[in-house]
């Protein structure tokens, strides 16, 4: 097998928050219908984590489920687990109306670190990153500026970001200036 | 500057104008092969245009990608409801919380 490369090779900028470039991560994307039994027993039993609410990220590592939509969702696994966990969920899903890829080369991930994150976040998406209104274990698909991406906060301080990788550099750029030391907001501390 | 924000009734997030696409009016028939003239050229041409309640569809494109439905105000952005794709009219629960802001109102053979 060959080694992954990342996007943008680990970029790093620290400013308000800490932005790393993560990865290389499993992901398998699945649609189907997420209320059959023998999907949710395929997905968590592959994943060990629980069965994701609406728009619910259950994720353990480098291990996860994201609620993508009322029948999708992005199965994470680690990325050299994701070509096995692709094969074992198409057979387990064997028979019914579901599709189920492998998209791990396809994306790009960010990991953002700090007390600023909800502040660097909602300069880019027209997203309310309350507490109240993000909470931590939720997934937000949106747009950060003029891409599409997803979002989620891991804890109170580190959020989740991915994008397509055709739009890496482009993500990275976002981020490192929403980040930047001068633009410092102090709307969503305390 | 007023914008828009539409609940997405499949994934329940309150999305901006700007992670949607607009899909024109809502609850048009298809006039296809074999219709009349007439009612092939209304179906591709023909639409409302009001001031005030209108029924349109929108996809939450920046989101979980599905199409829905919205009944709003085209004058105050007042938004009565979002609704599923998978019908052909608004609900009852849609038109009665138009009654309730818009006595009177009609909208093609709506009221
Ligand atoms: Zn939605």
């Amino acid at each position: 097998m060959s080694d992954p490369v990342l996007p943008l090779g680990g970029a790093h900028y620290e400013g308000l928050a800490d932005v790393r470039e993560t990865g290389p991560q499993g992901m398998i994307a699945l649609r189907g219908d997420l209320s059959d039994a023998g999907l949710q027993e395929a997905v968590t039993g592959l994943t060990g984590v629980p069965m994701p609410d609406m728009r619910g990220a259950q994720v353990m590592g480098e291990s996860g489920l994201l609620w993508m939509s009322p029948d999708e969702l992005l199965v994470l696994v680690p990325y050299r687990q994701a070509a096995r966990a692709r094969a074992q969920l198409a057979e387990a899903l064997q028979g019914q109306h579901a599709l189920v890829e492998n998209v791990s080369d396809m994306r790009a991930m960010f990991r953002l670190r700090g007390t600023q994150v909800r502040d660097v976040l909602a300069k880019l998406a027209p997203v309310d990153f309350a507490r109240d209104a993000l909470p931590v274990g939720e997934l937000r698909r949106t747009r950060f500026a003029q891409v599409a991406a997803g979002v989620w906060l891991s804890d109170d301080t580190t959020a989740q970001v991915f994008c397509f990788r055709s739009v890496a550099e482009y993500m990275f750029n976002l981020l490192r200036t929403a980040a930047d030391p001068d633009a410092f907001v102090g709307f969503h501390t305390g | 500057m007023e914008m828009l924000t539409l609940e997405c009734p499949y994934c329940g997030v309150q999305a901006d104008e700007t992670e949607l696409h607009a899909g024109g009016e809502a609850h048009l028939t298809r006039f296809g092969p074999g219709s009349s003239d007439a009612d092939f050229e209304a179906y591709l041409f023909m639409r409302e245009n009001p001031k005030g309640v209108h029924f349109e569809r929108w996809r939450h494109v920046n989101g979980c990608g599905k199409w829905f439905h919205a009944a709003r105000c085209t004058m105050t952005l007042e938004v009565f409801g979002t609704y599923p794709a998978q019908t052909a009219e608004p609900p009852k629960k849609i038109r009665d919380a138009i009654t309730a802001k818009r006595p009177g109102w009609t909208w093609r053979e709506l009221s």
